[in-house]
């Protein structure tokens, strides 16, 4: 009982505190009046705007997320200079893009946006489309000459983190 | 003294990388001929880039003025936002047929942005193909 009255109180606990630390971000002093107020409208908004996002994921390792945080970080940092390298040094002519495809282990859509989202930061490949039922993500990679590695990486690096973390 | 001159020329150097990241975006925003590797081009300006000038934004305010800490959102607002829109571009490519076919999905029939919905199969069928 209490534990529904949580579900139905605070659909998404992580959203409310991500909102609270956003609106103190904004306000750009913290204050006890705008924590207060902060705290409000992260259990108003995902109140209201729960209907859109029904269910949550399951389970969520905050520890494996801050891991794979870091590591993306890094890994962006590194790709951006190699990928400035392509730019500036590799004519159109020999270019070499690619397509890969992704077969798809994660399930959950939060965690494939993730993976989504992570591939296109890291500068080289953009994720470019999901096919129609949802198996396989389209990668298009700037430069490679070999695509096989390419997903091997992804797979590798990204993916299993991910599932890990939503287990 | 020392302080305000570290933090000087900490906030020089990351307007440099910003700027410089910035620049080889547009360079190759400009070079590459095709829509989709051109697509690359604003990622990375969209992270290193705008990053680099976010951070030596921070560092001046803390060092010259009350700190301010705005600058995290703005990060965390872009890496939300980048991914989307350059999806949508990308899907956009592939709708007009402005790049190469992919290749087919190994489990699905087709990709989302080429699968037309039954009731309009015939009419693409006969008409524009």
């Amino acid at each position: 009982m209490l534990s529904k009255a949580y579900r139905w109180l605070l659909p998404h606990p992580l959203l409310t505190l991500l909102l609270a630390v956003v609106w103190t971000l904004l306000q750009n002093n913290v204050s006890a009046g705008m924590i207060v107020f902060g705290v409000i409208l992260g259990v108003i908004i995902p109140w209201i705007t729960s209907v859109w996002w029904p269910e949550s994921p399951r389970g969520f390792h905050m520890g494996r997320m801050i891991r794979y945080s870091i590591i993306v970080i890094w890994d962006i940092l590194v790709a951006n200079v190699q990928v400035a390298w392509i730019v500036l040094t590799v004519p159109n002519s020999r270019l070499k893009p690619a397509w890969i495809v992704i077969p798809l282990e994660l399930r959950e859509p939060e965690a494939i946006t993730l993976l989504a989202g992570t591939i296109t930061l890291t500068p080289g490949t953009v994720s470019a489309d999901l096919s129609d039922e949802g198996h396989s993500l389209l990668v298009h990679v700037l430069h490679t000459d070999d695509p096989d590695a390419v997903r091997e990486e992804i797979n590798d690096r990204y993916q299993r983190r991910l599932k890990e973390i939503f287990q | 003294m020392i302080p305000e001159v570290i933090g000087s020329w900490a906030a020089a150097l990351c307007l440099l990388i910003g700027a410089g990241f910035t620049l080889v975006g547009s360079i190759g925003l400009l070079k590459f001929n095709d829509s989709m590797t051109r697509l690359h081009a604003p990622t990375k300006v969209g992270t290193v880039g705008v990053g680099a000038m976010l951070l030596a934004s921070v560092i001046y305010s803390f060092t010259f003025a009350e700190g301010s800490l705005h600058e995290l959102l703005i990060m965390g607002f872009l890496f939300v936002t980048a991914p989307i829109s350059a999806n949508f571009i990308a899907k956009v490519n592939i709708h007009r047929r402005a790049c190469e076919t992919p290749p087919a999905p190994p489990q699905d029939d087709t990709w989302s942005t080429l699968n037309v919905p039954e009731q309009d199969r015939e009419t693409v069928g006969s008409g524009t193909a």
